[in-house]
C-alpha cells in the first residue's frame, strides 16, 4: 500500500516537473539544423538553468501546430514555416506580441516589418537566406573586360556584349526532379519586386491582383527576355529546362567558361565548391546583388528566413525569446550552418568564409526584404501551377496562356 | 436449421476484411469527393466539374488515351510477335529472359535509367545520354526528348512503359502459344496454307482468350500509370496523366476533395475492363 502511494507520488512529481519546468518549442528542423539548434538550446540552459524541450516534427509542422492550437494545447514557442502561416495564427489570437519583450533595435527594419501584423510584431527571424544574388567567376568575367552590373540596363548590356562575341552569358538550370521550375519562380519574384514594388508584390502573393495583371506579365517578360533567348543561355531553352539547378553554375569555372553569370541564392556556394573542389571560394567565386530595374523601387532583397513565434507569455518563454534574438545565440546557430544572421550585432567573424560574411552584410543593409512568394502561396499555385507555368513559358508556350492557366489554378486554390 | 446462419459465420472474416480495406475506403473516397480541399465544406459536384473542364485534367485525359492506344498496342503486339518468332529460335530461353528482365526492375529505377538514356546536354558539351550521343554521333543536334511536346515527350515516356511490360506479355502469350496442338498447324500447312494464313486462321483464334486477358491487364495498368511519369517529368510539358494528377492534388496541394474525385473517376474508368476480365474468366471456367 505505501509502496503504491510512493510510486504514485513519484510519477505525479515527474509529470508535474516535466509539465512545469520546461519551455517547449516545436520546430521543423532535423539533421544538421536540429543539431545546431540544440547547441543554442544547450547554451541557453547552461546560462539560465531553464530547461527547453525541442520537439522536432518535420515537414508536417503546419498541420500538427494548427491541430494543437485549435485544441488549446500549443507549444510555448514554434518555428513558423513562413510569415503567412504566422499571420494565420495571429488572426486566431494564438500568438503573443513580442514588441515589449525583445529589443527590436537589433534587427534591420525589413525583418521586423516582415513579422508585423496590424502594427504589432509577432515573431523574430533568427536567420535568413538571401536569394537576390548573381554569381560569377571573377577571372573569367574580368578577362572579358566586363564588370558586375549595378543596374538592369547594364546587366542587359553585358548580356548582349558577351552574346555578340559568341559567348554564352547566362547559366540557368530549372530542372529539379518533381520540383522543376522553382528556380525560375525566384527570378520572376526578384524582378517583380524591382518592377512593381513591395506592395504590389504582397497583393500578388495574396492573389488580390490576378496573374494576368500587367505587372506580373512584365516580370515574366523580363525573365523571358534573357532566359527564352537561345543565344543568352547555356544550351538554349532546352538546356535551361534539362540541366539541374545544382549542376548549372559549374560551367562558370570550366577552363573555357561555358557561361559567365548565374542567379541563385546563397546556398549554391556549396554546389559550386562540390563541382570544383580546387576553388578557393573567397578568391575564385564572387557575386553581386541582382540589380535594380525600376529606380523608384531600389534594390529590394528576396529570401527566406527562420521565424520563431511564441504562444504563451511566461517569464521563461520571455527569457528564451530574448536569448534567441541575441547576437550570442545567432552566432552559434549561423556559425554552425553558414546561414545569415539577422541580428546586426553579430560579428562577421563567425562565418565560415568571406562570401557568407559579405552576403550577411548585404542583408544587414536591407531596406526592403520580401519572403519567397511561391513559398507563401497555396501549394497548388506556389508549388504547382507557378512551377509548371515557368517551365511552359520557357519551353515556348505563349505568355497569356501560361498566365491564364496559373490564374485558373489560383482561383480554385485561394 | 442453423445452416442458414452458419454460412455467415464462415463468411464473416472475409467480409470484415473486405469491408475494412475495400468497401469503407471506397465509400469514404466517394464521400470526400463531394467536399472541399479540407473535407470540411460540401461543394456538390464542383470537383467533378473541374476534373472534366480544367486544362491540366483534360491534358491528363488525352495522355491516358494516348498511353491506352500506343502502350497497349505495342506491349501486346510485340509480345505476340516475339512469342511466335522466338518459338523457332534456338536460344529462345536466353532471349526471352533478357526481354523479360526489365520486369524485375521497379518503375522508379526504370525512370531513373531512362532519364539517363534521354539526358540532354548542349551541343557544345559531351553528351551523357545514350540517345543523344547516338544522334550527335550521326551528325545531328541533341534533342530534348522529355521536353519536346506534344508527341516526342509522351512517346518517350510510353517507350519506357513498353520496355518494362513487353516481356510480361511475351511470356504469357508464349505459354499459350506452346499449348496450341502442333497437329492443327501441320494440318493447315499440308492443306496448302502459307505461314501468314496459319498465323491468322489457326494461331490467333487459339490465342484469342489469352490475348484478351493480357490486353485488359495492360489497359488496367495503363489507366493507373503513375511512377514513370512522376519520376521522369512529374507531368511537366503536357505529359501529365490522371494518376499523377491525383497524387499531386493529394500530397502536394493537400486538396483531398479534388484528389478523391479523380480517384473515383479513375475507378469508374477501370470497372468496365475489370468486368470484361471477370466475364472471360467465367466463360473459360465454364468451358473447363
Amino acid at each position: 500500500m505505501t509502496k503504491r502511494v510512493l510510486v504514485g507520488l513519484l510519477l505525479a512529481g515527474l509529470v508535474a516537473g516535466l509539465a512545469q519546468g520546461a519551455v517547449t518549442i516545436m520546430v521543423l528542423w532535423s539533421g544538421d539544423e536540429l543539431a545546431a539548434f540544440q547547441k543554442v538550446v544547450d547554451a541557453f540552459q547552461a546560462k539560465t538553468g531553464i530547461t527547453v524541450r525541442v520537439e522536432s516534427v518535420g515537414r508536417d509542422l503546419p498541420t500538427i501546430l494548427a491541430t494543437r492550437v485549435a485544441a488549446g494545447n500549443p507549444p510555448d514557442l514554434a518555428g513558423m514555416p513562413n510569415p503567412g502561416q504566422m499571420a494565420e495564427f495571429v488572426a486566431r489570437g494564438a500568438v503573443i506580441p513580442i514588441g515589449g519583450i525583445v529589443d527590436l533595435g537589433q534587427f534591420p527594419k525589413a525583418f521586423v516589418d516582415l513579422a508585423t501584423v496590424d502594427g504589432k510584431v509577432y515573431g523574430i527571424f533568427i536567420s535568413a537566406d538571401l536569394k537576390s544574388l548573381v554569381w560569377y567567376n571573377p577571372d573569367a568575367l574580368y578577362a572579358e573586360g566586363v564588370a558586375p552590373a549595378t543596374s538592369w540596363n547594364e546587366l542587359v548590356y553585358i548580356t548582349q556584349q558577351l552574346a555578340g562575341r559568341g559567348k554564352t552569358p547566362w547559366a540557368v538550370g530549372l530542372e529539379s526532379g518533381a520540383a522543376s521550375g522553382w528556380a525560375g519562380t525566384d527570378w520572376i519574384e526578384d524582378i517583380m519586386l524591382r518592377t512593381a514594388g513591395p506592395d504590389l508584390y504582397d497583393q500578388w502573393v495574396a492573389h488580390e491582383i490576378p496573374w494576368t495583371h500587367p505587372a506580373v506579365k512584365r516580370a515574366f517578360e523580363l525573365f523571358g527576355s534573357i532566359v527564352r533567348n537561345d543565344a543568352y543561355v547555356y544550351g538554349g531553352t532546352t538546356g535551361v529546362l534539362s540541366i539541374n539547378f545544382g549542376d548549372s553554375p559549374a560551367i562558370l569555372w570550366d577552363p573555357v567558361p561555358g557561361a559567365y553569370l548565374h542567379r541563385q541564392a546563397t546556398f549554391i556556394k556549396s554546389f559550386i565548391a562540390g563541382a570544383h573542389p580546387q576553388l578557393v571560394l573567397d578568391r575564385d567565386v564572387g557575386f553581386f546583388v541582382f540589380p535594380p530595374i525600376d529606380p523608384q523601387w531600389g534594390t529590394p532583397l528576396l529570401g527566406a528566413g527562420d521565424l520563431i513565434s511564441a504562444f504563451r507569455d511566461t517569464p521563461d518563454v520571455r527569457a528564451f525569446l530574448q536569448y534567441l534574438a541575441s547576437a550570442e545565440a545567432q552566432a552559434i546557430w549561423c556559425g554552425a550552418l553558414g546561414k545569415l544572421a539577422t541580428n546586426v550585432n553579430v560579428d562577421p567573424g563567425i562565418y565560415p568564409d568571406r562570401l557568407t560574411a559579405q552576403a550577411a552584410e548585404i542583408l544587414k543593409g536591407a531596406e526592403i526584404f520580401r519572403f519567397d512568394a511561391s513559398d507563401l502561396m497555396p501549394a497548388a499555385v506556389g508549388s504547382g501551377a507557378f512551377w509548371k507555368g515557368v517551365l511552359d513559358y520557357v519551353s515556348g508556350v505563349p505568355l497569356d496562356q501560361v498566365l491564364q492557366e496559373i490564374e485558373a489554378a489560383a482561383q480554385a486554390a485561394y | 436449421m442453423n445452416m442458414g446462419r452458419a454460412h455467415w459465420l464462415y463468411l464473416a472474416p472475409a467480409l470484415l476484411l473486405l469491408g475494412v480495406f475495400l468497401v469503407y475506403p471506397s465509400a469514404e473516397t466517394i464521400r470526400l469527393s463531394f467536399f472541399g480541399p479540407r473535407s470540411e465544406t460540401f461543394v456538390g459536384v464542383q470537383n467533378y466539374v473541374r476534373a472534366f473542364t480544367s486544362r491540366p485534367m483534360l491534358i491528363a485525359f488525352r495522355n491516358n488515351l494516348l498511353w491506352l492506344g500506343v502502350f497497349t498496342l505495342f506491349t501486346v503486339g510485340m509480345g505476340l510477335v516475339l512469342a511466335v518468332l522466338l518459338d523457332r529460335v534456338r536460344y529462345e530461353a536466353v532471349i526471352k529472359s533478357v526481354i523479360f528482365l526489365p520486369m524485375a526492375i521497379s518503375y522508379v529505377a526504370a525512370g531513373v535509367i531512362w532519364r539517363f538514356v534521354y539526358a540532354f546536354r548542349p551541343a557544345v558539351a559531351p553528351q551523357i545520354g545514350l540517345l543523344n550521343a547516338i544522334v550527335v554521333g550521326l551528325g545531328g543536334q541533341p534533342v530534348g526528348w522529355l521536353i519536346e511536346r506534344p508527341w516526342v515527350n509522351n512517346i518517350a515516356l510510353i517507350v519506357v512503359g513498353v520496355w518494362v511490360w513487353t516481356g510480361f506479355c511475351m511470356v504469357i502469350i508464349s505459354a499459350a502459344y506452346k499449348g496450341i496442338p502442333r497437329e492443327m498447324q501441320e494440318a493447315a500447312r499440308i492443306d496448302g496454307a502459307n505461314e501468314w494464313q496459319v498465323f491468322r486462321h489457326v494461331t490467333i483464334p487459339f490465342l484469342k482468350s489469352t490475348l484478351a486477358v493480357v490486353t485488359t491487364t495492360m489497359i488496367v495498368f495503363v489507366l493507373k500509370v503513375f511512377d514513370i511519369v512522376y519520376m521522369m517529368t512529374n507531368g511537366a510539358y503536357d505529359t501529365d496523366v490522371i494518376a499523377n494528377r491525383m497524387y499531386n492534388e493529394m500530397f502536394q496541394f493537400s486538396n483531398y476533395g479534388m484528389a478523391s474525385a479523380i480517384a473515383v473517376i479513375l475507378f469508374l474508368a477501370i470497372i468496365p475492363f475489370l468486368v470484361i476480365n471477370v466475364r472471360r474468366f467465367r466463360v473459360q471456367e465454364a468451358v473447363r
